[in-house]
């Protein structure tokens, strides 16, 4: 039956997660991206508080919440920073998804309850150096080795890398076989010839780091393979169709920061005797931030729900990213500009936001790739 | 939470999708050129129960909702765009204010006739000198004791041709600082009332976009709509349920317009393949249902708040201003993807592109909608987290 209403639960989980965003976050929030930081006592606090199990199962200790709740926790988030969101995000999204997605018993019991409460991180790595968008011309190799593998190559752009100890890779584990030809497998940090490198210094989401991670004939036992083997690149596209959906509710909450501070400062800051709220340039400035907004949750939201209910659609997840990335670019540069000069310091939080959501046409699929995925299905018969 | 239709509503749809691909679809470019609509298509519309869709039964209406209405005037709009506003116009503007706003009689004396379609409805609001200035009306109503005599000039009602009901605003107390306007309900044919001129437009050229002058023509005093004085309050929250009805028109407009770029990438072919292949077509064709499946979705919402009669003027703003600017954008780009083929009238989407641009104009041009959005967010900032 349709509803556009959010179920009580879900508004309590909302309540609670923004008043806590309010009060942890937005007070370090320029610290953190300054510094590229996020204090371990935070991060012990967002597992406490389960936003590291959302939707992991309550028999792994997870909060056994729906792909709703995700996209609502991840919104309130990212609208005080979007590097926390994209902690919180790439964690349950990526790694942990990958696991409800792919892995067997053994591999739940052993990895999610931790990976629930926050005592290890998670992190998923697919793109290289050399291949992003072309992510099926990954040269990182799993050979075999006895009942296991050892994994060669290298991963490039994987958020959480430094501060990870689950990682799920995915490598080629048959050349001949293209797509159908890659694995993925479960990387404990600390094993012999796996390494993380430097974090990078990045444009936004700096509180989060992003890391290559350096594979050397990194040996792994047959344990370690999750899923089946040669499915690991069409369980890769599962996870990012989920993982998308997170992106686009980071998206929403950077956005929605933007306006609700622009909202802010043009009724405070006055202009030719008035505040600049009451010129039209500004209202109208604002009108269309808060529709493409409210669109772009629409659009998340719709995405999430279709998961839920158990109806994978790409074109519905895709559309989400794509809208939502792209307003909260734009939202954030028109929130820029209505605080004037002002919006141009790091005294307000707006530059910051423009600088995070940057980050959302790109990662999880660029917005060219989504434009692909889109276009295919518009384009079969 | 669940946006999707329930099944009752996507069979209809169906149903109707079918019925405007068969009855109306095939007859929407005469219409544009003729500038008129044809014998019997008012009748077919009132058939198939559009005209008092969401009447309540005992009205002699479908007795359905206001999401399946927004649907099946997308639907109406896909086939033809000047049939959707026949509908929406006639539906949202004149149904809709009698059901809301009527005395028991009202309601039975022209609920039932408007719903079959015997009679069509209008609102007239506009005159040479008010447009989004609504309250500036100069049109007066003098109450005499044979009822109120109404002397003015209205200017782009459309449905002026078909209508039968005519919802009128005029000034009947000019003393008055903020209760000045009245909602008067007028049929043709009343003495004193004539229809004037009709607008040759660049799209839509099959509505009726009339001037009615009025000349001392007077009207039953059980004609006035909803309280004296009130009529402005009347005529713009009127307006907030006809901004789902443009939305959901432009959304058809779109959608007419994408489905046909689609399916002409698919079968031109230049440079040794179809031009679908190209990656600079499929970002259009990517934005464009991009754009469309955002401004369906503020539609639907705007539409479920009004059917639970929750406040929803903000949202219906929204999705006007947001659908009616993508369907301008998504049909230009259509133009753009037949190529020289999309600026002649061999092809439909040349219409589409003239048929969409009357959505950022009428029922609030988008300067209103911004207007009230602005409105809204200026005196509520809560609002924008209140999802």
């Amino acid at each position: 039956m349709m509803s556009f209403d959010l179920p009580e639960d879900v508004i309590a989980l909302r309540d609670v997660v923004r008043g806590f965003a309010a009060k942890e976050i937005r007070p370090h929030a320029r610290e953190w991206d300054r510094e590229q930081f996020m204090p371990d006592e935070f991060v012990a606090k967002v597992g406490e508080l389960g936003l590291l199990g959302i939707m992991v199962p309550p028999e792994y200790n997870g909060a056994g919440l729906s792909y709703l709740a995700n996209s609502v926790i991840v919104e309130e988030i990212a609208r005080q920073d979007g590097g926390v969101a994209l902690f919180v995000a790439a964690h349950n999204g990526l790694c942990i998804s990958h696991f409800l997605i792919a892995a067997n018993e053994e591999q739940k019991k052993k990895y999610l309850p931790k990976l629930a409460t926050g005592e290890h991180i998670g992190a998923w790595g697919l793109s290289e150096p050399s291949c992003g968008s072309d992510a099926a011309a990954m040269k990182t190799r799993a050979v075999r080795d006895g009942d296991g593998w050892r994994i060669t190559g290298h991963k490039m752009f994987i958020t959480n890398g430094c501060r990870a100890q689950v990682f799920v890779v995915m490598a080629i584990t048959d050349p001949e076989k293209g797509p159908n030809g890659i694995s993925a497998f479960i990387v404990e940090r600390g094993a012999e010839g796996f390494t993380v490198g430097a974090k990078e210094d990045k444009m936004g989401i700096r509180s989060s780091d992003t890391c290559p991670l350096d594979f050397d004939n990194c040996y792994v036992g047959p344990e370690a393979l999750v899923g089946e083997l040669g499915r690991g690149y069409k369980d890769a596209l599962a996870v990012l169709e989920r993982g998308r959906v997170g992106i686009g509710a980071m998206s929403v909450g950077l956005a929605r920061g933007s306006l609700e501070e622009a909202i802010a400062y043009a009724n405070e800051r006055e202009a030719f005797g008035k505040p600049i709220a009451k010129l039209q340039a500004i209202s109208f400035m604002l009108a269309d931030m808060a529709t493409e907004v409210e669109a772009a949750r629409l659009l998340v939201r719709d995405a999430a729900l279709s998961l839920d209910s158990g109806k994978s659609d790409r074109l519905k997840a895709s559309v989400a990213k794509l809208f939502a990335s792209e307003i909260a670019t734009q939202v954030a540069l028109r929130a820029i500009q209505i605080h004037g000069g002002y919006g141009y310091t790091k005294d307000f939080p707006v530059e910051r936001y423009m600088r995070d959501a940057k980050l959302c046409e790109i990662g999880e699929g660029s917005n060219q790739i989504q434009r692909i995925v889109i276009a295919r299905q518009l384009l079969k018969d | 939470m669940d946006f999707n239709p329930d099944d009752d509503q996507r069979q209809l749809v169906d149903e109707l999708r079918r019925f405007c691909e068969g009855e109306i679809a095939p007859k929407a470019e005469q219409r544009d050129q003729e500038g008129c609509f044809e014998d019997g298509l008012i009748e077919q519309l009132g058939e198939m129960g559009l005209l008092g869709l969401y009447v309540p039964t005992e009205y002699g209406g479908t007795g359905l909702d206001v999401v399946t209405y927004v649907m099946a005037v997308e639907e109406l709009s896909r086939a033809c765009a000047a049939t959707g506003i026949l509908m929406s116009a006639h539906h949202s503007l004149c149904v809709d204010p009698i059901l809301n706003y009527g005395t028991e009689d009202q309601k039975q004396k022209y609920l039932p006739k408007l719903s079959s379609g015997e009679w069509i409805g209008c609102l007239t609001l506009t005159e040479p000198g008010s447009g989004s200035d609504a309250g500036a009306a100069r049109c007066t109503a003098v109450e005499k004791d044979d009822g109120w005599h109404i002397t003015g000039t209205k200017n782009f009602t459309t449905n002026g041709r078909e209508a039968h009901v005519f919802l009128l605003i005029a000034v009947s107390d000019p003393e008055e600082k903020r209760h000045r306007l009245s909602v008067f309900i007028a049929e043709k044919g009343t003495p004193g009332f004539e229809l004037g001129k009709f607008e040759k437009k660049l799209g839509i050229r099959a509505s009726s976009t009339a001037e009615l002058i009025f000349e001392d023509c007077v009207i039953p005093k059980e004609n006035l709509l909803g309280e004296r004085g009130h009529g402005l309050r009347l005529a713009l929250s009127t307006l907030d349920g006809g901004r789902l009805g443009v939305a959901a028109q432009a959304i058809g407009i779109a959608q007419a317009a994408l489905e046909a770029a689609r399916d002409y990438a698919k079968t031109r072919v230049q440079f040794g393949r179809p031009i679908a292949e190209f990656q600079a077509i499929q970002w259009k064709l990517a934005d464009m249902e991009t754009g469309i499946s955002a401004a369906r979705l503020l539609t639907r919402h705007g539409a479920w708040l009004k059917q639970n009669k929750r406040p929803y003027e903000c949202e219906a703003a929204m999705a006007k201003l947001f659908a009616s600017e993508v369907s301008s954008r998504v049909t230009n780009a259509a133009v753009q993807v037949f190529g020289g083929y999309g600026y002649c009238a061999d092809y439909p989407v040349e219409r589409y592109l003239r048929d969409a641009k009357i959505t950022e104009l009428y029922e609030g041009t988008s300067e209103i909608q911004r207007l009230v959005i602005a409105r809204k967010l200026l005196t509520e900032p809560q609002w924008v987290t209140r999802g």
